[in-house]
């Protein structure tokens, strides 16, 4: 016996690390169909790692204090070495988080990957972006620029239109009558502790959720199905590592490219990833001619403001929004087809989610620009569209005549 | 099914058409951070007539020598409301006089064309024309009723408003020159244009750095996905 084997044989005795080894990776058997669409999953484990890496030496050099917090991030830009590198990095990858997270949701629309047995890992995953979401929101009022207050005092805002208590809500949120230093401190402690607390849980249990079952595929079929007879090894699985550990590197390499391409060469990537307003110091007696959110969030904005103030109170439009992310959850239950993927569906679904997808962007395409008669009506055809897709589905889906799935992945 | 594919794509470009706006036209600046003669020159405009009411408090004399300025130079040269060329260009003006002689506080010009953009500070820089109606003399086709009075009047001159009717309202059409500066409307453009292109390199100083570091990160990328892909390709060959 060597010695390396010794040291781990003495852990195995007292840790179970080799078998975790194999479950996880080198006989965690994945199907061997998987596509481009099969990259996001990893990339997103990818920028969450790189968040939290960037974050904690940001914070080295970061004031949570409305006094010093607007010039502490130039500082971070031009005085600590490598500084602007690094907050780049994090303001670019808070971005592509969504773009990376947007797509890996998109894939499970396609191919079904939340239907049984796969929806407690859909349920799991809803939670992510919902904790993505309040993660992203905190961390914008951090640089403590015009957008960043006022796109805090928005939403803030939308609580305080909640009935009865809503006032009371909005104060205790912010721990203030207004957006202050006091708030600062709060998102600050949420954003760097306790959402990255609850982000890797929630992605720990996504993946063990993932492994228990195993993955989804393109054909939406279960490899499990077809074992060899000796070994029990699903006969289209094939272990994750090393085939796909060496095909995500590909994946990787591709996706920092275009990472780099915006960091390096345009990282306000147009005003969408680092808006010119935030530029300007928050001034709370100053409103912004137009206060728009992040571009990941705009979709949601824009069903807000499509939804019409009922008895002077805002509430409709925030329970419309609020409704927009929980359909979500109920999608494994709503989905009544017999078969998961895409490739096996008939055109109804198809057009529904294309509509689906087109609303989706046409949301968040009027949600950044100033509210006006016409885009409203666009928002509310959109809005109606993105729910009838929710609301009709167990019709649409029940009624549509499928073609037959293979027995094998077809690659 | 086509069909349908077009009649959404034309659904979603509709606002696109329905929402374009017009907005005060801005002349082109001519930007180039790699150009060091010109951000010299820039920065010495900024230290001469922007220092004294505007800070850039983000900024260090010192970062100055980026721009192939010797600490020396800054010292003998730039350095007038700082001791050490290792502080960052703060302003002697207290906020509450600024407020009471300028109607509101110069903002700090450390990021501010990140905020406003290139073309906005070049245009506005140029735009000022005499309007006896406000305290300062002073108004501005792109920023009206600006606080701010026409510093560097003394060069370009006095301008004056050419006025036209658009729908019975009396507008600025252009700006005429009415009394000369000492400089030609030419060689004031040029100045403005170095100090803009200051102001650019100012509000993010490690710009060029970024921009070549960057090509340097794609080529090892590029290189590497080489190597990656091929050996994908190895472990993947016998998968069918």
């Amino acid at each position: 016996m060597s010695a390396l084997q010794k040291v781990m044989g003495w852990v195995d005795d007292r840790f179970p690390l080799t078998a975790t080894y194999k479950a996880h990776l080198s006989e965690y058997y994945a199907p061997k169909n998987f596509n481009f669409w099969y990259f996001f999953g990893s990339l997103a484990l990818l920028l969450l790692v790189l968040q939290i890496v960037t974050g904690i030496f940001l914070t080295m050099n970061y004031k949570p204090d409305a006094e010093l917090a607007f010039a502490s991030v130039e500082y971070i830009m031009r005085d600590v070495e490598w500084g602007w590198l690094i907050r780049y990095m994090h303001s670019t990858g808070a971005s592509l988080f969504f773009v990376v997270v947007y797509l890996h949701m998109f894939r499970g629309l396609m191919y079904g990957s939340y239907r049984k047995p796969r929806e407690l890992i859909w349920i799991f995953g809803v939670l992510i972006y919902l904790a993505l979401m309040a993660e992203a929101f905190l961390g914008y009022l951090l640089p403590w620029g015009q957008m960043s207050f006022w796109g805090a005092q928005v939403i803030v805002n939308l609580f305080a239109a909640v009935p009865f208590i809503g006032e009371d809500l909005s104060i205790w949120i912010r721990g203030d009558f207004v957006i202050s230093d006091a708030t600062l401190n709060r998102f600050f402690a949420f954003h760097v502790i306790a959402l990255p607390l609850v982000l890797l849980g929630l992605v720990v249990v996504h993946l063990v959720a993932l492994h228990e079952v195993g993955s989804n595929n393109p054909d939406g079929i279960e490899i499990k199905k077809h074992k060899d007879p000796v070994t029990h090894i699903p006969l289209d699985g094939i272990p994750f590592h090393p085939y796909y550990t060496v095909k995500d590197i590909v994946g990787v390499i591709v996706f920092l490219m275009v990472f780099s391409a915006i960091m390096f060469f345009g990282p306000e990537m147009g005003g969408y990833f680092l808006e010119a307003a935030n530029f300007i110091p928050a001034d709370p007696l100053k409103t912004p001619e137009h206060i728009a959110p992040l571009w990941y969030f705009t979709p949601f904005y824009a069903i807000l403001r499509a939804v019409p103030p009922m008895f002077g109170s805002q509430f409709p439009g925030v329970v419309a929004m609020g409704l927009s992310i929980v359909f979500l959850f109920f999608l494994p239950w709503l989905d009544r087809s017999k078969v998961k993927s895409i490739r096996y569906r008939g055109p109804i679904y198809k057009t529904m989610l294309a509509l689906f997808i087109v609303s989706f962007i046409g949301l968040g395409y009027l949600g950044l620009l100033p509210s006006t008669p016409v885009a409203t009506i666009f928002a509310q055809v959109f809005s109606v569209i993105y729910f009838l897709f929710f609301l009709l589905m167990p019709w649409y889906t029940s009624i549509e005549k499928t073609k037959p799935e293979p027995e094998r992945v077809t690659g | 099914m086509k069909r349908l594919k077009n009649f959404l794509l034309l659904l979603a470009a509709a606002p696109i058409v329905a929402f374009a706006s017009t907005t005060v036209h801005l002349d082109r600046a001519p930007v180039n951070v790699a150009d060091q003669d010109s951000l010299q020159r820039g920065a010495r405009v900024f230290v001469n007539y922007c220092l004294s009411c505007h800070s850039a408090a983000s900024m260090r004399y010192s970062r100055l020598q980026d721009l192939g300025l010797t600490e020396e130079q800054i010292k003998d040269n730039l350095l007038f409301a700082a001791e050490k060329p290792g502080e960052t260009m703060k302003v002697g003006m207290s906020k509450a006089d600024a407020k009471a002689w300028f109607g509101a506080t110069p903002p700090d010009l450390s990021v501010i064309a990140r905020s406003r953009g290139a073309d906005w500070l070049y245009t506005y820089l140029r735009s000022f024309y005499r309007d006896d109606s406000r305290a300062t003399g002073w108004n501005n086709t792109v920023f009206d009723k600006v606080g701010m009075p026409h510093v560097m009047w003394d060069l370009q001159g006095e301008m004056a408003p050419v006025y036209k009717k658009v729908d019975g309202h009396e507008v600025v059409d252009r700006l005429e020159l009415v009394k000369p500066g000492s400089v030609t409307l030419a060689e004031y453009d040029a100045m403005v244009g170095d100090l803009v292109n200051y102001l650019v390199w100012m509000g993010e100083p490690d710009q060029l750095k970024r921009k070549q570091l960057g090509i340097i990160v794609l080529a090892f990328l590029a290189f590497f996905f080489v190597v990656a892909y091929y050996l994908k390709k190895e472990f993947w060959k016998d998968i069918h």
